[in-house]
């Protein structure tokens, strides 16, 4: 943000066209604009998945796991991105199977989930203290959109492209699993591990996320547009092509303000993303209650 | 090495006792309800909206701690009027907490470029990650206090509480003001995250509520016993981390108190599970597990 602001001093005139042209001339906003829209997409499939599933205390974990990933990749000296992927998939992993393995109703589960998120978050806490600065910390925990780089660019549309094909395959299946479980598993679909595997491409869509919105407003692109379309509409096609459109028009404005303003990007993001939720709430008890009185 | 004789001659040790201990018994008990009731995820939105409530105090220049309790407090109320029953669906609390933390994250950038920041520069990884070595002789006071008022509210409320999270509709028949409790819990709930995050700091404290209690839940079904555990294993977590963090001073205090209960936790299930043996809550507990799947 600083380095835009004084570099440049841009400023946003009615144009919006030439305002995206101003911004696009800078390599980092270019990437930033690249990896947004990767990771928009992937939310918005996988986010679509989880509100179905009523996932959402599992995605904000595996989310927050991210932060000691890549507080401890920092530690050692590996690009945090990696540490963010490896942290999530552990998380989801351990998520989905230990509550599993004790043989607990999910008070247990959340209780797990929680403390699982807590000591995630405690563990970066050590590592930032032990690297010795907490410089980094509100980057890594609200997000920035000034250090992407070009590899970082690719990497997640590699990760991006492997989790929507694998995503693609199982869609039919976990569509049905997560709608009725009893009925799925009655008809010999693999009800548990569609579960452990669709928790794994949570961690990666959510460790993906989190390095644009930070590992703590990453809600913002998974839950936020996937909620505000299944509220407008109950067609599974319909509201998953309409998450999409939210989260990457929500990444792409949230991108732009918070390069002509000094404002922080997790700001736009979550607003932006919000104040359609809320008008698409409001829209929906209107129409239903306007339904009601005729 | 520091040994722990003399742990207390230092004023500072003394205060993060004073008001660790009553801090974590209230967390243990309030959590051993969450856990009960299927609301930890609330209690991850309100450490969240605790965040964004002292950092928007600061930016204005109000005491944190008005701003934390007013903030969590009414946010419990909200997520309680948001539900039916007093509670909330997890997608809506979900939506509507990362929404005022990106408001916290504003607040936290106008604080941090006004000139109030250059008084306290490390206030947000404070809140945050709390600072209980940092209590002064009144901030641990007040919040011993608080917390001791709040362990007599959750005392006097436990019964009808217990009735109404174990069978709301039985309860509700039997004239228990059903949604009332939950919206009072809720910000009981609320007032014992914002004493939590002076301990242990806003993000931590969802471990203290979670993990004591949810060992507790493992070992006993006897619902007074549990929360006597829960809140004796939250009071042990916090008693150890932070004479763990005295003796090994690069430890902070939160990690070590999060490291305590999570490790308790953790080996709590290498013990066969006490909730085994009663069948109809395990009857219960298998049909949420397949519809949760």
């Amino acid at each position: 943000m600083v380095i835009a602001a004084s570099a440049v001093d841009p400023a946003l005139t009615w144009n919006l066209l030439a305002d995206v042209r101003a911004a696009l001339q800078y390599p980092f906003m270019v990437n930033a604009f690249r990896a947004g829209t990767v990771v928009a997409v992937l939310s918005a499939a996988v986010g679509w998945f989880m509100v179905l599933r009523r996932q959402v205390f599992a995605g904000h974990t595996l989310a927050v796991v991210g932060f000691p990933g890549a507080a401890g990749a920092v530690l050692v000296g590996v690009s945090a991105g990696y540490g963010l992927f490896a942290f999530a998939v552990a998380a989801a992993v351990t998520i989905a199977l230990v509550p599993a393995a004790a043989g607990v109703g999910s008070g247990q589960e959340s209780a797990v989930t929680g403390t699982v998120q807590a000591f995630a978050l405690a563990c970066g806490f050590l590592f930032l203290s032990l690297y010795g600065g907490f410089e980094g910390a509100y980057a890594l925990l609200f997000g920035s959109f000034l250090g992407i780089t070009e590899h970082q660019v690719w990497v997640l549309l590699a990760v991006a492209a492997t989790a929507l094909a694998i995503l693609t395959a199982m869609a039919r299946p976990l569509l049905f699993a997560s709608v009725d479980p009893a009925v799925a598993a009655a008809r010999g679909v693999r009800v548990r591990a569609l579960s452990v595997g669709f928790l794994v491409l949570l961690g990666l869509a959510a460790a993906s996320v989190a390095q644009i919105t930070g590992t703590l407003l990453v809600f913002a692109l998974l839950v936020v547009p996937a909620a505000t379309a299944q509220t407008l509409t109950a067609r599974p096609v319909a509201s998953l092509a309409l998450a999409v459109i939210l989260a990457v028009t929500v990444t792409w404005a949230a991108l732009l303000g918070g390069y002509y303003s000094s404002y922080p990007i997790g700001f736009y993001l979550t607003t932006f993303s919000f104040i359609p939720y809320v008008a698409a709430g409001v829209w929906t008890r209107a129409r239903r209650s306007a339904a009601g009185a005729r | 090495m520091t040994s722990l004789a003399g742990i207390f001659a230092h004023p500072f040790m003394r205060y993060a006792f004073l008001a660790g201990v009553p801090v974590a018994a209230l967390a243990g008990l309030v959590g051993y309800f969450m856990v009960l009731r299927k609301q930890v995820f609330a209690a991850d939105a309100l450490s969240h909206v605790a965040f964004s409530a002292v950092v928007t105090a600061l930016a204005f220049g109000v005491d944190p701690r008005l701003g934390l309790f007013v903030g969590t407090v009414s946010f419990g109320a909200v997520l309680g009027l948001l539900g039916t029953r007093g509670r909330a669906d997890d997608v809506v609390v979900g939506a509507v907490f990362v929404w005022i933390l990106g408001l916290g994250v504003l607040a936290l950038s106008l604080y941090q470029s006004s000139a109030r920041s250059s008084a306290d520069g490390a206030a947000g990884v404070n809140v945050l990650f709390g600072s209980v070595f940092g209590l002064s002789a009144t901030q641990a006071t007040v919040a011993a206090a608080v917390a001791t008022v709040l362990l007599v509210a959750m005392a006097l409320v436990a019964r009808p509480l217990l009735f109404a999270s174990l069978d709301e509709a039985v309860a509700a028949a039997r004239g228990v003001p059903v949604r009332a409790l939950g919206i009072g819990f809720l910000c009981l709930v609320g007032a014992s995250v914002a004493e939590a995050t002076q301990a242990v700091g806003a993000l931590l404290l969802l471990g203290l509520l979670a993990a004591p209690a949810g060992t507790a839940h493992r070992l006993t079904d006897r619902p007074y016993r549990a929360m006597a555990a829960s809140a004796a294993l939250s009071t042990l977590a916090m008693v150890v981390g932070l004479g763990a963090s005295y003796l090994w001073p690069t430890l902070p205090p939160s990690f070590a108190i999060l490291a305590v209960s999570t490790a308790v936790y953790a080996a709590s299930f290498a013990v066969p599970s006490g909730s085994a043996d009663s069948k109809p809550r395990r009857r219960r507990a298998q049909t949420r597990r397949t519809s949760t799947l």
